[in-house]
């Protein structure tokens, strides 16, 4: 099972010797994202809970980003899906990602509307 | 038999059978139907918690001061700190995963072994951590007042601290009474969890301590909880308050919304249930590793399946450690 194993990662910008050296290099970028993420929950800076982005502040845009950055890596590199033919790599990511996002959207707009009307008191038409 | 047709002249051709969808073994190929099957499942769960959360979006708990707790750091605040712990564990035990995957590719028996048993390590010092987790969240630290309407109210003193209710409550002498369905009184039972301190107890020391008030678990638009004035307060606890709340479960929560618990209990569950899995699975090829199943098969292809196992658990953690703790 002698895999040739891609060696760079940040799409060419990081080359690295060996799968070994490749496998510290990520493991070092995901401590550091974790670092970030951990640093700025505990910070929370002003004017990043103050500013809304689609009714989302932009931390917590921040938060999720970096999230599946770290999801992107951890995928592609220690599941080496980054060797993997782009047949088995469309067919699970593209399959978990669409379904995904149609979940959370149908899911995330049906709370709000309840939320809404817990706020407002009003019964709207077929609640 | 001349009319059976023994070769189809393909051999060795795309459709001549024989070949590898994709690339991948049958087992690995599970291996990544089950994953992404139960990726579908966390997302289900992730997403209802999303659900509740956006349907209760003004009144949900903060997470830093739910999970401010580090073993043997009694009564030191520290938000997250513990949690990113768990989080890096789960990442280096993924680390040696990997590094267990590419041994085994260059058929190196014993650095398999070492590399999956820290994994193995790895693993059960994060069940462990969740464990801890769990105990410090059901336990609770200051509790707090439901009201009729299933809202938490917690204490603060003037200077914005929060203050436990073992701190003022004041205890007034009462006899617990067993009643038994033989002396005509079916309809009384005791509370499910008995609190240390009952309503009127913390009532009494509430009007005792001209310094303490409350807050609700409704945030305002920066983010903090609502904190009611002295005068509020005292018609809060007198006219609205219900019972006394210690720790959470899956009815009451002293931090905030019952849900909130609920769901914490049963996606850090369902994921610790998946991650005692696979240091269960981990040890079994552990094993097979030592006693080298794998070299007499030529091939360490098993060890790189309960890999991507590992590695699926430690990327639901991610996804987890975000939803939960840090937005």
């Amino acid at each position: 099972m002698a895999h040739d194993h891609q060696l760079e990662i940040f799409r060419g910008l990081v080359k690295f010797k060996s799968n070994i050296s490749k496998i510290w290099g990520v493991f070092f970028f995901l401590c550091l994202v974790t670092g970030v993420e951990v640093a700025l929950g505990i910070i929370k800076p002003d004017s990043l809970t103050s500013g809304r982005f689609l009714t989302m502040k932009y931390l917590n845009w921040i938060f999720i980003i970096l999230t599946l950055v770290k999801a992107y890596y951890i995928t592609w590199d220690f599941m080496h899906m980054r060797d993997e033919p782009s047949g088995l790599r469309r067919a699970v990511v593209w399959t978990a990602v669409f379904l995904i996002c149609y979940l959370i959207a149908i899911l995330l707009v049906e709370a709000d509307y309840i939320y809404e009307i817990y706020k407002n008191s009003f019964i709207k038409f077929n609640f | 038999m001349e009319a059976t047709v023994s070769k189809t002249g393909t051999e060795g051709k795309t459709w001549g059978g024989g070949n590898r969808p994709l690339d991948a073994s049958y087992g690995k190929m599970m291996m990544w139907f089950f994953i992404v099957s139960d990726a579908l499942t966390f997302s289900g769960f992730i997403a209802a918690y999303g659900f509740s959360r956006f349907k209760f979006i003004d009144a949900w708990p903060i997470a830093d001061e739910v999970f401010t707790h580090v073993p043997f750091l009694h009564g030191v605040p520290a938000p997250m700190y513990y949690v990113a712990f768990m989080t890096l564990v789960l990442i280096f035990s993924s680390v040696t995963m990997v590094l267990a995957v590419d041994a085994g590719h260059k058929m190196q028996q014993s650095k398999v072994a070492w590399y999956m048993f820290f994994t193995i390590i790895g693993g059960g010092i994060f069940v462990g951590s969740q464990a801890w987790e769990w105990a410090t969240f059901i336990k609770g630290d200051y509790g707090a007042i439901e009201t009729k309407g299933g809202r938490i109210l917690q204490f603060l003193n003037t200077e914005g601290e929060r203050v436990a209710i073992a701190d003022f409550a004041q205890h007034i002498p009462t006899e617990r009474v067993t009643q038994e369905s033989k002396n005509g009184v079916w309809y009384q039972t005791e509370a499910e969890t008995r609190t240390t301190y009952n309503l009127a107890e913390v009532q009494k020391g509430f009007l005792a301590q001209e310094d303490l008030v409350m807050r609700t678990q409704y945030l305002d638009d920066h983010g903090h909880q609502i904190i009611l004035s002295r005068e509020a307060s005292v018609d809060k606890i007198l006219n609205d308050g219900k019972m006394v709340v210690e720790g959470a479960n899956l009815r009451h929560n002293e931090y905030g919304h019952p849900l909130f618990a609920d769901f914490f209990f049963f996606i850090t569950g369902f994921h610790g249930f998946h991650v005692f899995s696979g240091v269960m699975i981990n040890i079994i090829i552990f094993f097979n590793v030592i006693i080298g199943t794998y070299e007499r098969r030529k091939s360490y292809e098993m060890v790189e399946k309960v890999g991507l196992y590992w590695h699926f658990v430690d990327l639901v953690w991610v996804f987890v450690f975000t939803f939960f703790y840090l937005v």
